[in-house]
């Protein structure tokens, strides 16, 4: 459970909108068999990084290597969790249906989805506990629901690595604690788990390694070490109101070292 | 097989072509390029004939489908690297290859057998006219043209059908799985050009646009099942010819007019279907609700 051999290399990586830059030379390494966080104050580019890993968004310089290797020759080990708003629930599509599509990379071209991969799904579904609501219309469920309809279908990619984008973003708190529980699970059986987040708390809480980014990279490194009172104020600047959520956090965080 | 029967084929495999397609394009919210691309295939249709003086099939549906790919490569440039919102380079494109399309007829007219009613409003009335010899048995061009073309979109949507569906509802996940977006966009804008051009001599290159438009979005409102839509807008665009081609002999007016106002009629009666579908629904809720109440 220990972060320990890098599965993940970002090197040096600067992202551009329209020749404005959003990422400026984020250079880290990431750990296998973790909970990785990346947080940082709104337009931090955190989400900008994750789509840069998952090749969604040309890069202005720099690479990102899994396992050594370039995304494209370990695709199928990758699994990719878009944020919820990024598709439209009105689609016609069941739960079934939806989760089944994490399916298709390893399919390949024009072939169907088989038995197997149903049962996969159905698994899938099962995990995040949302079977009831199998072949429910995506638009009839809740916020929560349908994160954890992404999740299962994230889980039906079957990879080693997850990218995952905001999966926590407008989910009430006992979708929070089931969501945290699979991916705390995932990593338990040896997968690499990255998420965007935006809660400080959850993050010193329940991540073994933290990411904190503002357009360029604060620090990285396990969780403990990365929140410190010196880091946040860089990452966050002097926004009151989170200051002063953070100096809390710091006190929190070593009155649990203290105690530990 | 009669006028009629031949008639009546030629606007059912049209509104087959168009309801396959227009499920994926009233899914992606672009229902426009489906517009823009039956108006630009205007100027493909005049170069393709200045240049070969020919209106064989197959001149006209790669002319005209060089065309219509142009336009909507032209669309997605505008937006993407341009940043012209979507609608505004929709507009840009299909009203300047348009009017380019209208200036080259014009310019041209003396001397070619081809002008914009023709391409605009179509005739289907004269399918029956225009025999092709097939071994000893005459079949209609529109026929033997739409047939080809439903084969061809029919082997590409069954066999793609789910890279259409991943890249309409989740770009990025497919983007990350391997499946390119932009590819399946242009696969799809492909069978489009193809089924509009095909389909121009018979229904009109503008009311095609109600039978790609209407049909799904019917359908849509009915069903929550991808499958579902899509077979339920083909029986929807098949609907359309029929009655519309009745309709059309009943009043003696227009036969593709008379299709496109029957395809907007069904959408009314699936508005007001769905809706009192949502109103039952809401109430045996309430009546659950009550009676729950009342065992407690």
């Amino acid at each position: 459970m220990t972060p320990d051999k890098p599965c993940i290399e970002i090197h040096d990586l600067t992202v551009a909108y329209n020749r404005r830059p959003v990422l400026w030379d984020v250079d880290t390494t990431l750990p296998s068999a973790s909970l990785i966080a990346i947080v940082g104050p709104n337009g931090a580019g955190k989400s900008t990084l994750l789509k840069s890993m998952m090749g969604l968004l040309p890069v202005a310089s720099g690479y990102v290597e899994f396992w050594g290797e370039p995304l494209r020759s370990v695709r199928h080990r990758v699994g990719y969790m878009p944020q919820r708003e990024s598709v439209d629930w009105d689609f016609p599509a069941s739960v079934f249906d939806v989760v089944l599509m994490g399916r298709y990379g390893k399919l390949g071209l024009f072939k169907r989805p088989r038995a197997a991969d149903r049962d996969a799904a159905m698994e899938c579904i099962r995990s995040v506990g949302l079977e009831d609501f199998a072949n429910r219309q995506i638009s009839r469920l809740s916020g929560g629901q349908q994160q954890r309809v992404f999740l299962a279908r994230a889980l039906a990619q079957d990879a080693d690595v997850y990218l995952m984008d905001e999966p926590f973003a407008g989910v009430d708190a006992a979708t929070e604690s089931t969501i945290l529980s699979v991916l705390k699970q995932m990593r338990e059986s040896g997968k690499t788990i990255v998420v965007v987040h935006h809660d400080l708390h959850a993050v010193a809480e329940h991540f073994d390694w933290t990411v904190l980014l503002n357009m360029h990279l604060v620090a990285s490194g396990e969780t403990a070490s990365v929140m410190t009172a010196a880091n946040l104020q860089k990452a966050y600047g002097g926004r009151l109101h989170l200051l002063t959520e953070v100096t809390q956090l710091v006190q929190q965080h070593e009155r649990s070292i203290r105690k530990g | 097989m009669d006028g009629t029967a031949w008639i009546l084929l030629t606007g059912s495999l049209v509104a087959i072509c168009c309801a396959l397609c227009g499920t994926f394009l009233v899914l992606k919210g672009m229902t426009m390029v489906g517009d823009a691309i039956s108006h630009a295939v205007l100027p493909g249709i005049a170069v393709a004939f200045l240049l070969t003086g020919s209106r064989s099939m197959s001149v006209m549906l790669i002319g005209a489908g060089a065309v219509g790919l142009l336009a909507s490569f032209l669309i997605e440039t505008m937006h993407r690297r341009a940043r012209v919102q979507q609608d505004a380079s929709i507009g840009i494109t299909f009203t300047w290859l348009f009017a380019l399309g209208v200036l080259l007829i014009s310019v041209f007219s003396s001397n070619i057998d081809l002008d914009q009613d023709c391409v605009l409003y179509g005739e289907i009335a004269y399918v029956p006219l225009d025999m092709l010899d097939a071994g000893g048995k005459l079949i209609p061009r529109a026929v033997v043209m739409m047939t080809v073309v439903l084969g061809v979109i029919t082997v590409v949507f069954a066999s793609g059908w789910k890279e259409l569906t991943l890249t309409t509802f989740d770009p990025a996940l497919a983007a990350g799985l391997g499946i390119a977006p932009m590819l399946w966009h242009y696969v799809l804008m492909s069978c489009i050009s193809m089924t509009t051009v095909a389909a121009f001599e018979s229904v009109g290159a503008i009311i095609v646009v109600a039978l790609f438009t209407a049909p799904p979005a019917a359908a849509y409102l009915l069903t929550a099942s991808l499958g579902r839509m899509t077979a339920l807008a083909c029986v929807f665009g098949i609907v359309c010819a029929v009655a519309g081609y009745w309709i059309a002999l009943w009043i003696d007016g227009s036969i593709a007019g008379a299709m496109a106002v029957v395809a907007g009629a069904e959408v009314a009666a699936a508005l007001v279907i769905s809706r009192i579908r949502a109103k039952r629904v809401a109430m045996v809720a309430e009546r659950g609700a009550e009676q729950r109440v009342l065992l407690e």
